[in-house]
């Protein structure tokens, strides 16, 4: 993908991400970092990239450890906040 | 993306994008936004957190399909693969533990130590790439790593080694394994800008000349400003690091996006940057700091600032039990509580909600008033006082509920301390001047729990809250004053 076209998403994202942000309630913004904590860690496309490639067994090993360390984000990171969510009730009437 | 691709990869050529993987990482990234949106309100924010699962589902099947090396029937090479669940296993079984076992007070430094795990992987994910740039097809055929990808890779491993080593300082120091106080070396700012001014002129080097000293030496130095940037910052300071450092783990994550040409991170990467420093701006606005200033550090150990200000006269203060305390708010109509750090360091927020809900069976009514920066993180207070089970509709932010301590009988300050503190409001000498504070002075009587009248606040300024004719201190742990007025309560009435 050319380099002005990928430009464009990010900047676009960057806005949507401003907007979709400011929307979140304050209540919630410990859940915030943590979800996007989890969700940063889309860069194991990267780290599943480099375990899967032949040709270099340095850049292999680093990928897998960069997946272990991903895993942990992504499974830890979505755990933590399911549980902080369901721990936000409304008040019984 | 580039249409000539598009076709190319359509009519089965060899275009390096295949449209079906690029449309799968844009569904990706989309869902991510709705993982973002859903924490509008508590109500939706569930189902936000399981479309996040998704989108991060999507982008790692779409990689394993279109990356793992395959045999010659077509079939998915097992080997790779089950090395590859392995390490997803491995790391599964692990972040699943920690987010089961961890207790919601020590949120913030969990939140640092995912983050430094993010930042380690975008530093090993880039060293990968620069051994191995053909496999991320980054590079020509003579092994020569394009131009723009090598800026993109500079970019992403000095983002990411500054965010580890920035968020294991920030852990050790919320863990308490590392003081609050700020550590000052002599001449940092001059050593912090030289060494930021090398990594970006090593980063604009590497475009011409890719030998592994450059790529390492910017490897080294960025975990060492990391570190240097975030030992200067007092513990009360950490909010504002734990958002920056979320902020720059999306940053990072964009970097290694822009190297991948992968939309999934980008959009990723976009959203976590901005959320991070939007969270990282309110935070400053609740504290009226700017940026920089907490940036360069040196304000708020914990409560080792006491000589600035505190040592001044000796004023009168009327110290009151927890029995008074019980007397007074089971009399009221109205009663606010303001929670702060020390509720969280005390664990204090059950016996808290307890003690609500027999002052409510009285007929009292009872609300909550969170100052932004209460606590170590944004939101720190809120999670604590939902775990407690209180509900979210009695809890407010201080714009919306500070008008409502002039109608206050009893405003209840437990754990917090500056962000009560009038001072901000008329002294223009206090350090904490022009902070937006929460009103208590209004209220008809101000019950202020408190370990001691020795320490103050991490500001290190005097409240005159404590001194006013209508306050009463309540000295204690606050736990332990908690549990003693529900014990009061109970006692009283029935």
């Amino acid at each position: 993908m050319d380099f002005i076209a990928i430009f464009s998403i990010f900047v676009l994202a960057c806005f949507v991400g401003y907007f979709v942000v400011w929307s979140v309630t304050p209540a919630l913004h410990t859940p915030l970092m943590s979800v996007t904590n989890a969700i940063s860690s889309v860069i194991i496309v990267g780290a599943l990239i480099a375990a899967a490639a032949a040709g270099s067994a340095s850049s292999k090993w680093l990928g897998l450890a960069a997946v272990v360390m991903a895993s942990i984000n992504i499974f830890g990171g979505f755990a933590v906040t399911a549980r902080m969510l369901a721990m936000y009730k409304k008040k019984e009437r | 993306m580039e249409f000539q691709s598009i076709l190319a990869a359509a009519a089965g050529g060899h275009g390096a994008v295949n449209p079906w993987a690029a449309i799968a990482y844009l569904v990706s990234g989309v869902f991510f936004i709705l993982a973002l949106r859903g924490l509008s309100s508590p109500a939706s924010s569930q189902r936000g957190n399981r479309f996040g699962m998704i989108g991060m589902t999507i982008a790692v099947v779409t990689t394993l399909l279109t990356h793992v090396p395959r045999l010659d029937g077509g079939a998915l090479d097992n080997i790779a693969l089950i090395e590859i669940l392995a390490a997803i296993g491995i790391g599964a079984v692990i972040g699943i533990v920690m987010a089961r076992r961890i207790a919601m007070t020590a949120m913030p430094q969990l939140v640092a130590a995912f983050h430094s795990l993010v930042g380690l992987a975008a530093v090993a994910v880039a060293a990968a790439a620069y051994l191995n740039p053909q496999a991320f097809g980054i590079a020509d055929a003579t092994g020569q790593i394009f131009t723009v990808s090598r800026i993109e890779m500079g970019l992403g491993i000095a983002i990411g080694a500054i965010t580890f080593s920035g968020s294991v300082i920030a852990f050790l120091k919320l863990n308490g394994n590392m003081s609050g106080a700020p550590i000052m070396l002599p001449g940092r700012h001059v050593i912090n800008l030289g060494t930021l001014a090398a990594i970006i002129g090593l980063v604009a080097y590497f475009t011409f000349d890719q030998s592994p000293w450059v790529f390492w030496t910017v490897t080294a130095l960025s975990f060492l400003i990391g570190f240097l940037l975030i030992i200067p910052i007092g513990g009360a300071d950490m909010p504002v690091v734990v958002s920056m450092l979320n902020s720059y783990s999306g940053w990072a994550a964009a970097a290694m996006g822009f190297t991948l040409g992968n939309t999934a991170m980008i959009i990723t990467g976009a959203l976590v940057g901005s959320s991070g420093a939007i969270l990282s701006y309110i935070m400053c606005r609740a504290m009226n700091r700017s940026f920089i200033s907490v940036i360069a550090g040196g304000f708020g150990g914990d409560d080792a600032a006491a000589g600035a200000g505190g040592a001044k006269e000796q004023r009168p203060w009327k110290p009151g039990s927890a029995d008074d305390a019980a007397f007074l708010m089971s009399q009221a109509e109205n009663v606010i509580i303001v929670p702060g750090y020390g509720m969280a360091v005390a664990q204090a927020q059950h016996a808290l909600r307890e003690m609500a809900d027999l002052l409510k069976k009285e007929g009292v009514n009872v609300k909550y008033a969170i100052h932004p920066v209460a606590g170590r993180m944004p939101g720190h207070m809120n999670v604590l006082l939902a775990e407690a089970n209180v509900p979210y509709d009695e809890v407010f932010e201080l714009e919306d509920i500070n008008g409502e301590f002039a109608q206050c009988d009893v405003a209840f300050v437990i754990g917090a301390n500056d962000v009560t503190n009038p001072s901000a409001k008329t002294d223009k000498s206090s350090p904490i001047y022009g902070m937006p504070v929460l009103d208590v002075e209004k209220a008809k009587t101000v019950l202020f729990v408190k370990r001691s009248m020795g320490g103050v606040g991490y500001a290190g300024v005097d409240n005159d809250v404590f001194y006013m004719d209508q306050t009463m201190m309540l000295l204690g742990d606050a736990k332990k004053m908690a549990d003693d007025i529900v014990k009061a309560l109970n006692g009283s009435g029935h």
